[in-house]
């Protein structure tokens, strides 16, 4: 195993945000070019007219799951030593909750609101002055509201093959077919919201 | 046809599954080559305590939120793996929107909106994913992308919590996008 590079020391702390900003550009040239630097395609996602925020992020989850199985499988990557969320399942459902709620009525969410600043999108500019004001109210409260829930039902390391009860590679197959399936509902979806606006 | 880097029209966009490919691809390349994934809202958060600390240390490093977020002292706090990257997303973001033709001022919106109600709504959303991402400890990059990868069981349920508050939602917002 030679995988994470940085895990095995193969470079330094310095070093590593260089590797940061570029695989930051990265991210941000794909953001950008999937259409992500605009509040109205992204928003178009909540009407069903535009599904290209589906479709980009599950090819994108895909992806990068089927990689990491494989360098896994190869025996390049230790798995154990990729860094996993932890499962904290209050503070996930009202954190993503609000978040979805910000996110039709902003347009944005933190990382393509980076990119439509970087493409001179003035409401993004507006955007990001409300996600900084956002943290610093969170901040300022934290240990009057927030503190109390962020813990509630800590789970720890939890994967979905834990708790489906069923195999890593498994899971990986039902998350690709399950991705074809939403897949072919975004397009059916978005013909048919193109035909009535026809008429 | 005009090759020139700067193109008078802008060019369409990518097909979103390639561009889902290559996005999965530089999140593969950070598990690979950092063992972790791709992030923003944390570099967000790193600015705010760094800002509070400047206004006031006091009061940042008796915060148990901000205190956090501080080194030793403003460069220590500021040499961010996440901050880095957000960088690099704002580099990244303006080379491709260069080469398509897409580096416009402007305020995207709906047709039946004024600028500043767009502003308002942008400002309140923006606000609202500020708090929900530091209650679900991460935004749409931390936790669905990067947690959805890598099978987080308690990723996956705030990606489908986001999708639902939005789909909620979306209903009492819609004459700002139509």
């Amino acid at each position: 195993m030679i995988a994470p590079l940085f895990k095995f020391g193969y470079f330094g702390d310095e070093f590593s945000l260089i590797i940061a900003v570029l695989i930051g550009i990265g991210f941000g040239f794909f953001l950008e070019r999937a259409g992500f630097g605009s509040s109205t395609k992204l928003a178009a996602q909540f009407y069903f007219y535009d599904m290209t925020v589906l479709k980009v992020m599950f090819t994108a989850i895909v992806t990068a799951m089927v990689g990491l199985l494989y360098f896994g499988w190869l025996g390049i990557l230790d798995l154990t030593l990729v860094s996993v969320n932890q499962t904290y399942l209050v503070s996930q459902i009202v954190g993503g909750l609000i978040l979805g709620v910000g996110f039709v009525i902003g347009g944005y969410c933190p990382g393509t609101s980076v990119v439509a600043c970087a493409t001179g999108k003035k409401d993004a500019m507006v955007f990001v002055l409300g996600v900084l004001f956002g943290i610093f109210v969170f901040g300022e409260l934290y240990s009057y509201i927030f503190e109390p829930i962020m813990d509630l039902s800590a789970m720890g390391r939890v994967l979905l093959p834990d708790v489906l009860h069923l195999s890593y590679g498994l899971v990986v197959f039902l998350v690709v077919v399950m991705a074809i399936g939403a897949f072919i509902l975004a397009e059916y979806v978005e013909k048919k919201l193109v035909l009535k606006k026809g008429k | 046809m005009d090759q020139s880097l700067i193109n008078d029209k802008p060019t369409k966009y990518m097909n979103p599954y390639l561009a889902g490919i290559g996005l999965g691809l530089v999140l593969l390349a950070s598990f690979v080559v950092m063992g972790r994934g791709l992030g923003a809202s944390g570099a967000f958060s790193t600015l705010i305590a760094a800002g509070t600390n400047i206004v006031s240390p006091e009061h940042a490093k008796s915060n148990a939120y901000f205190s956090e977020y501080l080194g030793l002292n403003l460069s220590e706090t500021l040499k961010d793996w996440l901050l880095f990257e957000v960088i690099g997303v704002v580099i990244g973001g303006f080379v491709s929107g260069l080469f398509a033709g897409r580096i416009k001022l402007k305020t995207d919106k709906g047709p039946n909106i004024s600028n500043g109600k767009r502003y308002l709504f942008a400002f309140i959303g923006g606000g609202l994913m500020g708090v929900g991402a530091k209650i679900a400890r991460g935004c749409t990059s931390g936790q669905a992308l990067t947690g959805g990868a890598s099978l987080a069981f308690g990723s996956w349920v705030f990606m489908m919590m986001v999708f639902a508050g939005g789909y909620m939602f979306a209903y009492f917002i819609r004459r700002q996008w139509r």
